[in-house]
């Protein structure tokens, strides 16, 4: 797909037909089955044709990620009402998840009545925990204080935390904070070292999965959406025969698979941002009214034990 | 009372680093005050102009005209503005010569500097 905005008729950075491409690719959404570190991966279309015990597991979590509650403009003017929408998916899943990852962003201002509504919101949600990681619209002027106090229960530092689940590893990590000039995400070198050690112990044969808000691969570093020391954190996790990477942040799903490991990025519940390079900025992008839940939603992600397969299912809103 | 200096602002002239970019600025017959004011607009998750060159004693006015919050912070921690929504301004007066290089906290891809004469 070109980069490059070939059709920008009203002159607002909207190429509509490659657009459309892009709506037809975010609404479709796509599966991804890991087994010993190869990927398969079906359109979610396809995936309707099989069994849906085809992909149930021993475990099954859900992440949602970027509701920027107190966003109020064109792109979405009721980002809770599409919270809203997020949650009772979530709920109607058949299985329901052991427990959520919200992958940050929050909220879109910091502010105290914008945690209260997500929090508020997120009650209704059938798991027994939610887990969350920052994102860079939660420490705004606070240096993440309040997200912490709120959300951040037992976490490390700027909020970075693991715990274990069915024999799985799973580490929030915090790269919103001390950001550089001209730099991109950064998980700074105590959270590394923190890193580091965390995983020492563990087995090799532990899957892995890594979770935080901005992504830690290049997916388009014009825009940001980078972590400068990304490839230091995954060099500590070589070893393992399965690392999975959840991250939110770019608004639309991404997937790519490097050797043992494979990153993944979530819709948001709130707006839909554009593909990189296809419009003068990554801001909220303004889509069809009745488009909207076709760009929304949440990613459901299931493992099978034995065969250490990790099943990631996106689905809209609509 | 950023704003009201920002407003009695007298005439600056604005060089833009980048050809072509320029702002414009009005003048007003205010004798008891001659401080200056120049405006740098944050667009598309930009600052422009990204280099803006001012007298020393000139008030910068910076606002985000993004749907996204941006800040405005000085690489050496000379300024610091709280995060600006909408709309939201932030104004600092510069009264010492030098290069000020800044950036945007939330979107550090976001670069830009005022040199002051």
């Amino acid at each position: 797909m070109s980069r490059f905005i070939k059709e920008n008729v009203e002159k607002d950075g909207i190429d509509r037909r490659g657009f459309l491409k892009c709506m037809a690719w975010a609404g479709t959404g796509t599966l991804c089955v890991l087994q010993g570190g190869v990927l398969k991966s079906f359109a979610l279309g396809d995936v309707m044709q099989h069994n849906v015990g085809d992909f149930k597991g021993d475990l099954s979590f859900v992440q949602i990620s970027d509701s920027h509650i107190g966003f109020n403009k064109a792109a979405n003017p009721d980002v809770t009402a599409t919270l809203r929408e997020a949650i009772a998916k979530v709920n109607a899943l058949p299985t329901p998840p052991s427990f959520v990852l919200h992958t940050g962003d929050l909220t879109h201002l910091s502010k105290p009545q914008e945690f209260d509504t997500l929090a508020e919101s997120l009650k209704s949600l059938k798991t027994e925990r939610i887990f969350y990681v920052p994102g860079e619209h939660d420490v705004l002027d606070d240096n993440g204080a309040m997200f912490r106090e709120r959300f951040g229960a037992g976490a490390m530092g700027d909020g970075w935390h693991s715990f274990d689940r069915n024999g799985i590893h799973f580490v929030g990590l915090v790269n919103v904070m001390n950001l550089k000039a001209g730099g991109l995400g950064s998980l700074g070198s105590e959270q590394l070292k923190w890193l580091q050690k965390d995983v020492s112990a563990l087995k090799s044969s532990t899957p892995i999965v890594l979770f935080a808000h901005i992504p830690l691969w290049a997916v388009y570093p014009q825009w940001g959406w980078g972590t400068d020391d990304s490839e230091q954190a995954l060099s500590y996790l070589k070893r393992f025969g399965s690392v999975t990477v959840l991250n939110g942040h770019i608004h639309q799903t991404m997937q790519k698979v490097e050797g043992n490991v494979t990153f993944h990025t979530a819709c948001s519940t709130a707006f839909p941002q554009p593909q990189p390079g296809q419009a003068d900025s990554p801001g909220p992008m303004k889509v069809p009214d009745d488009k909207l839940r076709q760009v929304l939603g949440i990613t459901d992600v299931n493992f099978v034990r034995g065969t250490h397969s990790l099943a990631i299912v996106d689905s809209t809103l609509a | 009372m950023k704003n009201t200096r920002w407003i009695l602002g007298a005439v600056l002239t604005v060089l833009g680093a980048f050809a072509g970019i320029t702002s414009t600025q009005h003048m007003t017959a205010n004798a008891s005050d001659q401080s200056a004011s120049a405006e740098v607009k944050i667009d598309n998750f930009s600052f422009g102009p990204a280099s803006l060159t001012v007298a020393a004693g000139t008030t910068v006015t910076w606002k985000n005209n993004d749907d996204v919050p941006h800040t405005v912070v000085s690489d050496d921690k000379v300024f610091r503005s709280k995060a600006l929504d909408t709309d939201d301004k932030f104004s600092y007066t510069f009264t010492k010569p030098g290069t000020y290089n800044y950036f945007c906290s939330v979107h550090p891809k976001m670069i830009a500097k005022i040199v002051v004469q």
